[in-house]
């Protein structure tokens, strides 16, 4: 016994050869796709030499701040973004929590209900904020309602999926008392599982107001409103003073909110 | 003055966390080259304090640390992490890297010897890794050594920590109350195998301990601590109630 | 059966006063946002009639367009190295705003620096880095490593903070170096959890590789732009179904890296 321990005890092996090979096989996939990557990807080498020079003619160009121009054009495009921003967050959890419980296995136990209800989380979020206010834009016109719509539809997927994991998550066992007092499917989501995902709720709402502030600033590219438009009207106006002022004012935004946020979570949740 | 066969020289030794209100005052002690020291004393008298500064965990205010021919208060940089892998530690919460195997953990008493990238790799000495492997055996934990840290009971991760610590070579041993989270029964095993591994590799020990009996069992010298200051400093035979009163205040313990 | 759920609880959270007036706050505050909005039954039945053409003009998804693959494919390219560099300046930068391994001053300037990163939204910085280098793939990078290093480096920073420091304390007393401190003490506790923001990232990187084009920084979201804007709907559908198939392999494959490396 001994002997073959210490015949044994000549060579440590870190990984077993099953997981060698696996590591072995993700890191060669990593460096191939990116062998891959940056040898066909397009690059013009003389933009990349500049760009140094660029960045700093862009930045001599954005001082002087044009501080003038905030409280009539940024200040109320920056009001419409947060208009935005919270319309589009109560969208979203309207539509996002019924979907989070369908892709529940346990609030919901069809299956065909759960993969159609994934499939929507899976899709909603795929489809990033500026093409859902492509669409919107097409249907409603420009301004902050297709932002808003937009940015509620995008937010599904990730609202979907949280609530989704809270209910799975839930305690089984106050579940089963409800079951066993015969509470219908709509009782047991209410009574059940809605007060164990309260929680989760406030945390999901909050976390995706931060989120969708700083998706609703880029609405205005595609003329969805918001601050965007500022920085878009700038930007092709060739007014550098301008931009500098927007991004300014996002930067300060969006530090500001992400503080309230922690705030609220530290005290409330 | 030290005798040729001192192996750390203490020399009056303070340590204040707060500026005015020292939780050393005032150290001075040998520990020669072999065998146990153990250092007594209530919660809060800084034990602890002490053995930290010894490896510099912790910076002492002022005072000597003369060990191996450096004073280890007034190093830093490489030279004192060269001083720190010549001083193993065991602790008392065992501190193993918890995501890592036992054997990586046993090698980590290593680190100071080889750079980073040896390390990242996991390519240490084949005479290290034989090393490690017949520590493991001593303890006891031959079969153990891809598990997870994680996975042993207090009684094995200390028997890790032990390994990790004699790994390293060390001319000195400080434990910081090894057994203090572990049941009575795994404290002595623990406290056997560290000073049979101490014997066998010649180390001298520094131990701060809790638990009296303990110490005394261990130990051949026992360094009574109270208020900061040593209050006893000799054979454990000699520690009767009248110092362990004066050690620890009242004698309604006692009793028993 | 809604009115029986809320009596019950209302009965038994019954919420403070304040608490009371925070909630009508919001919701007066929710009315009036949606009052400037412009919301109206005509314009809603106008845009639903508009939409329901839209759809119809999305059916049946055209994939035949020679454009699609190297759309895709420049998407791909893009997301993948602005993960990867994107990490890899990232993991200094979080070691450095961890407060626990560094001094303040040393944090709060590396801390400044994720939260700039983290600001901007990705198409924002995407118009800047076009204006800087011009159109194509490399403004897209850009833009994504600015965001994923914002990324990365906040929630490694976090993670990295709320290690165990026992740990860390026992690889230091055995003399190692402050990068053999990282490798063995650091490492090994946030290794995972670093897998899973990785992980992440590029699947977010992804999700917005196909965005950043709209604004002419490279990737297929260019092709979608250009197809909107020529009323070329079947040819959109068609995009947007590869989208959502790239991510769905996307979030596969995340699946089985952090299986491996559990």
């Amino acid at each position: 016994m001994n002997t073959s321990a210490a015949a044994e005890l000549d060579r440590w092996i870190r990984f077993t050869p099953a997981q060698r090979l696996a590591r072995f096989a993700v890191f060669f996939g990593l460096v191939a796709v990116v062998a891959w990557a940056l040898k066909t990807i397009e690059i013009i080498p003389e933009f990349l030499y500049d760009a140094p020079e660029q960045v700093v003619d862009m930045g001599r160009r954005m001082w002087p701040v044009d501080w003038a121009h905030f409280w009539p054009v940024v200040w109320p495009a920056l009001v419409e973004t947060m208009h935005i921003a919270a319309m589009a967050t109560i969208l979203g959890l309207i539509m996002g929590i019924p979907v989070g419980f369908l892709a529940a296995k346990n609030a919901t136990p069809v299956w065909w209900l759960n993969a159609i209800a994934r499939f929507i989380l899976v899709a909603t979020r795929s489809i990033s904020t500026l093409i859902w206010a492509l669409f919107f834009v097409a249907m409603f016109g420009p301004g902050p309602l297709s932002g808003a719509l937009a940015i509620a539809f995008h937010s599904i997927g990730f609202i979907g999926k949280m609530f989704s994991e809270g209910v799975e998550e839930a305690n089984r066992g106050s579940i089963e008392a409800l079951q066993a007092v015969g509470a219908s499917r709509m009782q047991l989501i209410l009574m059940g599982y809605w007060p164990m995902v309260l929680p989760t709720f406030w945390s999901v709402a909050l976390f995706r107001w931060d989120i969708n502030v700083r998706e609703s600033v880029v609405l205005g590219l595609v003329g969805a409103g918001g601050i965007g438009m500022a920085l878009n009207a700038a930007i092709d106006l060739i007014q550098w003073d301008r931009v500098s002022l927007v991004l300014f004012t996002i930067f300060v935004v969006v530090i500001l909110i992400e503080t309230i946020v922690t705030q609220i979570r530290k005290r409330v949740i | 003055m030290s005798s040729p066969d001192t192996k750390l020289s203490i020399r009056h030794l303070v340590k204040e966390y707060v500026p005015g209100k020292p939780v050393l005052k005032d150290i001075s002690l040998d520990i020669e080259g072999r065998g146990i020291t153990a250092i007594i004393g209530p919660s809060g008298t800084g034990k602890s304090t002490l053995i930290r500064c010894i490896n510099r965990l912790i910076n002492p205010t002022s005072g000597e640390i003369m060990f191996e021919g450096r004073d280890l208060a007034k190093l830093s940089g490489t030279p004192l992490r060269e001083a720190r892998r010549r001083i193993g530690m065991v602790f008392q919460e065992y501190n193993l890297v918890e995501r890592l195997t036992v054997m990586e953990n046993v090698l980590s008493g290593r680190l100071g010897y080889v750079s980073a990238w040896t390390a990242w790799r996991r390519k240490f000495d084949d005479a290290d890794i034989q090393k490690a492997f017949a520590l493991l055996k001593r303890v006891g934990l031959a079969d153990f050594a891809n598990r997870r840290a994680d996975e042993l009971s207090g009684g094995q991760r200390q028997r890790v920590g032990i390994a990790r610590a004699v790994m390293q070579s060390p001319g000195l041993l400080l434990a910081d109350e090894p057994t203090s989270s572990l049941d009575p029964k795994t404290s002595v095993e623990i406290m056997e195998v560290m000073r049979d591994l101490a014997a066998e590799n010649s180390i001298p020990v520094m131990i701060n301990i809790h638990q009296v009996e303990l110490g005394k069992r261990y130990a051949q010298r026992i360094i009574g601590m109270s208020g900061g200051l040593v209050v006893y400093d000799g054979a454990p035979d000699g520690l009767d109630a009248d110092i362990l009163k004066k050690i620890y205040g009242g004698q309604d313990w006692l009793a028993t | 059966m809604t009115n029986a759920g809320q009596v019950s609880r209302g009965d038994f959270f019954a919420p403070s006063i304040a608490k009371r007036f925070a909630y009508v706050g919001v919701l007066a505050y929710l009315a009036y946002a949606a009052a400037t909005l412009g919301l109206s039954l005509e314009r809603i039945q106008q845009g639903v009639g508009h939409g329901v053409r839209f759809l119809a003009g999305f059916f049946p998804p055209n994939f035949t367009q020679s454009d699609i693959l190297p759309g895709l494919l420049e998407s791909l390219q893009i997301a993948f190295l602005s993960s990867l560099i994107g990490t890899a300046i990232a993991i200094p930068i979080a070691v450095l705003a961890a407060r626990n391994l560094m001094p303040p001053w040393v944090s709060w300037i590396a801390r400044l620096v994720i939260i700039f990163c983290r600001s901007f939204h990705p198409v924002i910085v995407a118009i800047i880095a076009v204006k800087a280098v011009g159109f194509g793939a490399l403004a897209g990078i850009i833009a994504l490593t600015f965001a994923s290093v914002g990324f990365v480096g906040k929630l490694l920073s976090e993670a990295i903070e709320e290690i165990s420091l026992k740990q860390i304390e026992a690889i230091r007393a055995t003399g190692a170096s402050f990068m053999n401190v990282i490798a063995y003490g650091v490492v090994p506790q946030v290794m995972n959890r670093f897998i899973g923001f990785v992980a992440y990232e590029t699947d977010s990187n992804l999700r917005n590789s196909t965005m950043v084009g709209v604004v002419g920084a490279g990737g297929i979201g260019g092709t979608l732009f250009s197809a909107f804007q020529r009323f070329d709907y079947d040819f959109v559908a068609g995009i947007i179904v590869c989208i959502i198939g790239l991510v769905m392999v996307g979030e596969v494959l995340q699946i089985y890296v952090k299986r491996v490396f559990r």
